[in-house]
């Protein structure tokens, strides 16, 4: 306990330091965009994985043009192949490089997720402002729907869904959009209620600034930070849940790979055929791990309170 | 009080009910159930005809919906399969045990690991230990459960075997065809359990670390160092009561999540429950199961947020009642 002590007395003494050290000379460099950089940048791990997910997206972009082979190209030479120089992720049944697969794969999963965040953020962002902005009825008709959906057993609604509609890709963005934006809503919707009491909100109505005009300059940035943090979860969740649904035959079906799917291929074989197992689950893993991280290092970053 | 736990009742039974109807109006867009009965040339229009009226499609949908729902509120009757010749309720009897054995199993195993680890972690902040924790359970949040199950069937259940020269772990089912007994159970049960508790344990774990170091750094805490308890008293008998209550209400939550859970791993591994049941009837087309486990679901979930929320408002006098 002595040392917890300790730490805690040379931390605020780091501070002050710092804060002493660099002056008064230096605060016009102290933008908030660059405060916030700082604190991200300290962060290596979201650093890291922000970087690795840049490059991910950039794979995804040009697999046209620089995957090996074609991800349907069937070669009878090389059936079942483990690792090697030529197919560095080994070949299928079919002789098809795994690589090629787990990269066009990547393009489906990649792109998903991005378009799930992006558009259950927008929809649960706009509803969640409105509903904390205008309060009354309207919050609770609209948060009682919010729970609503939130109770829905999700991941069996899906399967049964994507077995009824046969789920195409967007059809599955669709699907998932639909039953993640309401998590977006609940969350702005609380920070919504936080600050529209604070001074600054209420001197605005006070001299007559248009409802819109302090939802969108007043309201919103104080609640991009738990949007975006939010954002990333959703991305990290809508990839995982469309390999589980994938996996299980349900979702994104054959020829087009997809992450989940190509392990559903593996399923069968995947005890003589490692490889196939192994590396779309990897790569699965990956992405989420870097999304995860980029969340969490943004959410240190954003937090108003965070102590340099 | 007694008012918002009305309140919150009345809330439970309407989503339950906008639920049922969002399941029901669901199942009923999918696939017409008899189609392979109508294909059979053997089969005549008549017996066609008389099936359907047994079975209640020639209603229309919100009749169906209403001799549905007021069997299943009235008699606990959900219907009869479609695809197998008997009750929905005799299929799904025979389900429950193993889910509840898996998922009991499981959760008893993530709160004994993931409990006292996030409680050391709090108390022992940013050491070694804590931030392997943290680097791990990041690693288990971001690991899709079917995807680890089948690693742990490839390592543990296939090389380990081939290595040892006899299997200790088996990837699938829930007993052997010639041996049953706890051994052969627990056997079956070690790899979905072991599954489902990792990721679990990820997330519990550090919800137990967060909501420790919340009851650390308040003021109460400081009082008792400071008249001179023991790190031991303060941490055991101070802390933890109230650092337990956020995750005594995050067990009761999960418990309305395992249905979701469950279908997941209970398919990796075949395990014979409600989720591989639920996976099975709707590779058959058998739409009447799926739709009761679907209910069933929420249930569940509305049913256990409702628990939480009602003995919440008991044990925490800040909870407001508006």
């Amino acid at each position: 306990m002595v040392d917890q002590r300790r730490d805690a007395g040379s931390e605020l003494e780091g501070v002050l330091e710092a804060d002493a050290g660099e002056g008064y000379g230096n605060v016009k460099g102290r933008t908030q965009r660059e405060i916030i950089w700082r604190r991200f940048r300290r962060h290596r791990l979201a650093l890291a994985g922000g970087g690795v997910l840049v490059l991910l997206y950039i794979a995804a972009v040009v697999t046209p043009w620089i995957a090996p082979y074609g991800y349907a190209q069937i070669d009878f030479t090389t059936l079942n192949q483990p690792p090697s120089l030529r197919h560095l992720m080994g070949t299928d049944r079919l002789g098809r490089d795994e690589l090629t697969r787990v990269m066009y794969g990547g393009r489906i999963s990649l792109a998903l997720g991005l378009a799930v965040g992006a558009f259950s953020t927008l929809i649960g962002a706009t509803v969640g402002i409105f509903s904390g902005h205008y309060g009354r009825s309207i919050d609770v008709a609209t948060m009682g729907f919010v729970d609503f959906m939130l109770t829905l057993p999700f991941l069996p609604l899906l399967l049964v869904a994507g077995k009824i509609f046969q789920f195409t890709p967007v059809t599955i963005i669709v699907a998932l959009v639909l039953l993640l934006w309401p998590r977006m809503a609940r969350l702005v919707r609380g920070q919504v209620l936080a600050v529209r009491e604070q001074e600054y909100v209420v001197a605005a109505r006070a001299i007559g600034v248009s409802n819109i005009k302090i939802m969108l300059r007043h309201i919103l940035p104080n609640v991009v930070g738990v949007m975006v943090v939010e954002a990333t979860l959703i991305v990290a969740l809508a990839i995982l849940v469309e390999s589980a649904i994938s996996y299980l035959g349900l979702g994104i079906q054959p020829p087009t790979p997809s992450w989940g799917n190509l392990l559903q291929d593996a399923r069968t074989t995947m005890t003589q055929q490692w490889w196939l197992a192994l590396f779309p689950g990897l790569m699965i893993v990956i992405t989420a791990l870097c999304v995860n991280f980029l969340g969490d290092g943004l959410r240190d970053a954003l937090d108003p309170k965070a102590v340099e | 009080m007694f008012a918002y736990i009305i309140r919150r009742t009345f809330f439970s039974v309407v989503v339950l009910f906008f639920s049922s109807v969002v399941i029901f109006g669901l199942v009923a867009m999918g696939p017409d159930p008899l189609t392979e009965l109508k294909l059979n040339p053997r089969v005549t229009q008549a017996d066609v005809e008389r099936i359907t009226a047994a079975y209640g499609l020639d209603q229309p949908l919100p009749v169906q919906y209403g001799i549905w729902i007021r069997d299943i509120v009235l008699h606990g009757d959900f219907g009869e399969s479609f695809k197998q010749n008997t009750s929905v309720n005799s299929i799904i009897v025979i389900r429950i045990w193993p889910t509840i054995l898996l998922m009991g199993s499981s959760l008893i195993v993530t709160v004994l690991i993931a409990i006292p680890f996030g409680i050391y972690s709090a108390i022992k902040k940013y050491s070694a230990l804590d931030n392997a924790g943290t680097f791990l359970s990041f690693v288990g949040y971001s690991m899709p459960t079917f995807w680890l199950g089948l690693i742990l069937q490839l390592v543990l259940g296939v090389y380990l075997t081939s290595w040892a020269g006899y299997r200790i772990f088996f990837i699938s089912g829930m007993s052997s065809a010639n041996g049953a007994g706890p051994v052969d159970l627990l056997q079956h049960l070690a790899l979905p359990v072991i599954t489902l508790s990792v990721i679990s344990v990820a997330e519990f774990s550090r919800f137990q670390r967060s909501a420790m170091l919340d009851v650390l750094t308040s003021d109460y805490l400081r009082t008792a160092r400071a008249k001179g308890l023991s790190q031991r008293v303060v941490y055991l008998k101070h802390a933890l009561r109230n650092a337990l209550l956020p995750t005594v209400t995050l067990v009761a939550l999960s418990i309305g999540l395992i249905f979701g859970g469950a279908v997941i791993t209970e398919t990796v591994f075949a395990w014979p429950g409600l989720g591989f049941l639920l996976f099975d009837s709707l590779n058959k087309g058998d739409f009447n199961v799926a739709r009761a486990l679907l209910l069933i679901g929420a249930a569940l979930v509305v049913f256990c947020n409702l628990l939480a929320d009602i003995a919440y408002s008991f044990v925490d006098p800040r909870v407001r009642y508006e």
